[in-house]
């Protein structure tokens, strides 16, 4: 196969960044996506120049560090499938390719098509977590959970955090990643003592963090390779507003001295 | 030096209790005195690091990736084994530790894979508290599966994304502590050397890999938890950033490497489809507890798998070994495969592939059932290969997956460095010469949550909290080594990208060192070795500058290091005149084609000294008794 590359490459942050044609030849369709790529960059660094960086880790399409904008969508045409995982064969000889960073504020691109997505490490630690010191679980079997429960909460749990429905949000929103943490520790018991106090606190560092609204695009729910469902970020919603309208009743914050 | 193991006195069942008695603790009040580093964020690094934070320790995390939650643990699909005996089918603790111990060909330390077992229980507590969700019944309990030549069910497993949600469970226990303060997190960064003052570990050298910068960080104590090995091959089912780096720089400054040759090559894997491979996938060996794997018995036959009637296919596994059939250890397993292609029977376009087929599975289940269990894995095999393996037989062969050897560590898992201690599968300890399915994310985690917190209290209960501080000659001078490092490699303005280069390396090795091995290929690997050096130094091209991101330069720093690391694997191999495990030397087989043990000479874990450049390290070893495990020659026939 013959490509048309158009990458975009960006030197840092602070600088302007434009798109780079390449022309490559001799690609393979079982190549993947970012082992087309490596051939490029090999190319590069044949020549002396700067290969194009780009970030991939386990390139099984589960550690969600690969993000890139192929042709307008994230992680590229096939669906549930993220861009490590893409194949070559999903593309036509002598088809031109546009190639870009996540695009998101919340996103600053790093170089070339690396982004800082630090913002999403922020939101779980303003409360994705369950409370539970090392040594003091109660025996796994003391807390039966319903397998249906259980199992919507897997789906939930089955985020990568990659950032695509970030990208492909056209308001630069987070809530399909927040409410899929929100709802795999909400569906289950041992998520209940902190849900209302996570919701909050997560939902209030999205907003910090200047991620975007939802106003029911879809996109995310379509650009996410791990299928997770746009209903999750109804039942965010529902957690929060309840979070928001029942007023927890504090307990006495002092410690009378005996 | 003399390798103490420090095994606790005492009935084996006794060991770990009374060490945790003996142990000196650190009073509550002082925790907060001393400071810890945790290099890795994967099962055993974000679970330590996590875990030491809850005890009032401060951490200070470090990982190169852009986030904790990317470790490489997160690709492990199959599952963690526990002794709960939950399916009340006969296991305990006492039948895991002989699994294992057995499963790792008695090479491993009995009295850390009792541990082991022990805390196993513990784990799945836990992790069910945390919220990972794992598999239920309708019940509502914790389902199980056998995994892995097992012969009770103890596997537990949430879908086929284990790693991922165990994974998720240790990284949001770290994200509570890091917002509560008690951890520093450094994202994107590689740790590049270690720092020695009086002998002790108190530090690291970073690069942070966004600006450049090479930075100090001072501590009382090191715990590497920077995984495996088997990017050395080139081509494995770890992540593209696995390496080399840490162990190796911490071998460099005494910490002693035991038993190198001992990798594991795990049989489910999909087979290379050219030149271009940057990676293999490995597809969880739960399949082959319901795929049936086999070969045209007629090596010429060139139909279509579904065309070749029952009779004319060569179930080779089944026909072999009765008793396990499909399910023989992987180490088997995969041997098996590399004779049947070797001698011209291998499907696919390589003929590197054996067929794992699911159709009687499909018959008796139905297919819902089989999308239930291995849904996932057959939509990425689709995706990979463009085949559909409810229609076709999956293609499989066997890839470097796992290495069982690793910085040798005592029972407190402290390196040969006082003061550096590795956990997860960074250390040597527990899985022999080779590690049992199921056992990986077990063990990273039973030394992340249960084992480290203690032992290193017991460390630093017997120094003085902060007393090293940056400032400190030898972090000046260790700094500066690493950037005299650095430099070179950024100098580096040859023709070859570093890939390349590495290729070559790992062809060497997958040849000479991978699944089977001689005396007269090893000399050869030695040979090629320094040779395939030697061009990397002329002719890297290494483009860019060191004070930004610059991704060719960290591979090229990995690469130099496997470039050295890989010598003393061949020794290692060389040195071990026997077979075991996952290290076969074709000289030391059963009349059967079996791993023939040689115990008299080799019962030991061989722990690998540096004695300074162009020096071959010295060999210490570690004598191995078998107290309550008998030795016997492995057979699952």
């Amino acid at each position: 196969m013959r490509l048309t590359l158009y990458v975009w490459r960006q030197p840092s942050a602070d600088a302007q960044g434009d798109f780079v044609k390449y022309d490559l030849s001799d690609v393979s369709p079982d190549m993947s996506f970012l082992e087309m790529l490596d051939v490029l960059n090999a190319n590069l660094e044949e020549l002396g120049k700067e290969p194009i960086v780009f970030e991939s880790d386990c390139r099984e399409g589960i550690c969600g560090t690969c993000s890139m904008v192929i042709n307008g969508r994230a992680h590229g045409p096939e669906s549930k499938t993220t861009v490590c995982q893409l194949h070559m064969r999903s593309f036509q000889d002598g088809e031109t390719i546009y190639i870009e960073p996540w695009r998101a504020r919340a996103f600053p691109v790093v170089k070339d098509l690396a982004v800082d997505r630090s913002a999403f490490d922020r939101i779980i630690q303003a409360g994705g977590y369950i409370s539970v010191r090392t040594g003091s679980a109660p025996d796994a079997n003391e807390m039966p959970i319903p397998k249906v429960e259980s199992d919507l909460s897997m789906d939930a749990a089955a985020c990568i955090g990659c950032g695509a429905c970030v990208a492909a949000c056209p308001n630069g929103s987070a809530m399909l990643f927040t409410s899929a943490k929100i709802s795999h520790l909400g569906l289950v018991p041992q998520g209940q003592p902190e849900r209302t106090k996570r919701v909050k606190k997560m939902v209030e560092q999205m907003d910090d963090e200047l991620f975007g609204s939802c106003t029911n695009y879809g996109e995310c729910q379509d650009a996410c390779p791990k299928g997770i469902s746009i209903s999750f970020i109804g039942r965010m919603n529902k957690d929060y507003m309840k979070a928001k309208l029942i007023e927890v009743e504090e307990p006495r914050k002092e410690v009378e001295s005996q | 030096m003399n390798l103490e193991s420090k095994v606790p006195e005492g009935p084996i069942q006794d060991k770990w209790d009374n060490h945790r008695f003996s142990m000196k603790l650190v009073n509550p009040a002082n925790k907060r005195k001393y400071r810890v580093i945790v290099v890795g964020t994967g099962l055993a690094g974000a679970s330590a690091a996590a875990t030491c934070a809850e005890l009032g320790y401060n951490v200070d995390a470090f990982t190169f990736h852009d986030s904790p939650r990317r470790a490489h643990s997160i690709a492990a699909q199959g599952g963690i084994n526990a002794a709960k005996n939950y399916q009340n089918d006969g296991d305990s603790i006492w039948r895991l530790f002989y699994d294992t111990v057995k499963g790792g060909d008695y090479r491993s330390r009995e009295a850390n894979v009792y541990r082991l077992s022990q805390v196993s229980v513990n784990i799945i507590d836990q992790c069910a508290a945390q919220g990972v969700p794992f598999a239920r019944e309708y019940g509502g309990l914790l389902a199980n599966r056998s995994f892995g030549g097992a012969q009770v069910s103890r596997t537990f497993y949430a879908r086929g994304q284990t790693g991922q949600q165990l994974l998720l469970g240790a990284y949001q226990a770290l994200s509570k502590e890091i917002a509560s303060g008690k951890v520093n997190m450094f994202n994107n960064r590689e740790m590049l050397d270690i720092v020695l003052i009086d002998g002790h570990a108190r530090g690291i050298i970073t690069r942070d890999l966004r600006t450049g910068e090479i930075e100090c960080h001072a501590a009382d104590a090191v715990v590497l938890a920077t995984g495996g090995y088997s990017n050395v091959y080139y081509l494995s089912t770890n992540a593209m950033n696995c390496n080399v780096t840490a162990a190796w720089r911490a071998y460099k400054r005494g910490a002693a490497f035991a038993n190198p040759c001992f990798t594991q090559i795990h049989p489910t894997c999909i087979p290379v489809s050219g030149d271009h491979q940057s990676k293999l996938t490995l597809m969880s060996e739960s399949l082959r507890n319901d795929g049936r794997i086999w070969v045209p018995k007629d090596k010429n036959d060139k139909r279509p798998a579904r065309e070749i009637p029952e009779e004319d296919r060569h179930y080779y596994l089944e026909e072999r070994y009765p008793s396990f059939g499909n399910l023989v250890p992987r180490d088997v397993a995969s041997r098996n495969a590399k004779e049947r292609c070797d001698a011209g029977y291998g499907v696919g376009a390589t003929g590197y592939g054996v067929y794992l087929d699911f159709a009687s599975a499909i018959g008796r289940l139905g297919k819902q059932a089989i999308k239930e269990r291995y849904g996932n894995l057959f939509e990425m095999y689709e995706r990979i290969t463009a085949e559909d393996p409810y229609e076709v037989p999956m293609r499989i062969f066997p890839a470097p997956h796992y290495t069982m050897g690793g910085l040798w560590v005592d029972y407190n898992l402290m390196t040969t460095v006082p003061g550096l201690f590795a956990i997860g599968e960074a250390n040597f300890s527990d899985h022999g010469s080779n590690r049992l399915g199921a056992s990986a994310l077990m063990q990273g985690l039973a030394d992340g949550y249960f084992i480290l917190p203690y032992t290193i209290g017991d460390y630093l209960a017997r120094n003085e909290p902060g007393s090293a501080s940056v400032d400190a000659k030898e972090f000046k001078e260790t700094k500066e080594e690493v950037e005299t490092r650095t430099d070179a490699l950024v100098a580096l303005k040859g023709k070859r990208p570093v890939d390349a280069i590495h290729r070559e390396l790992g062809r060497v090795m997958w040849n000479e060192c991978g699944m089977a091995r001689t005396a007269d290929g090893l000399q050869s690997a030695l040979k090629k070795i320094p040779q395939i050096r030697e061009e990397f130094w002329a002719n890297a091209s290494v483009p860019g500058s060191e004070g930004s991101l610059n991704q060719t330069l960290e591979r090229a720093g990995r690469i130099a290091d496997f470039l050295e690391f890989s010598e003393v694997m061949c020794l290692d191999a060389l040195n071990r005149n026997e077979s075991c495990g996952g290290h076969f030397r074709e000289e030391s087989q059963t009349p059967e084609g079996e791993a023939l043990r040689n115990d008299e000479e080799y019962s030991y874990a061989a722990a690998w000294l540096y004695q300074g450049p162009d020096k071959s390290p010295a060999l210490l070893k570690e004598p191995l008794q078998f107290e309550n495990v008998a030795l016997t020659q492995r057979s699952y026939k």
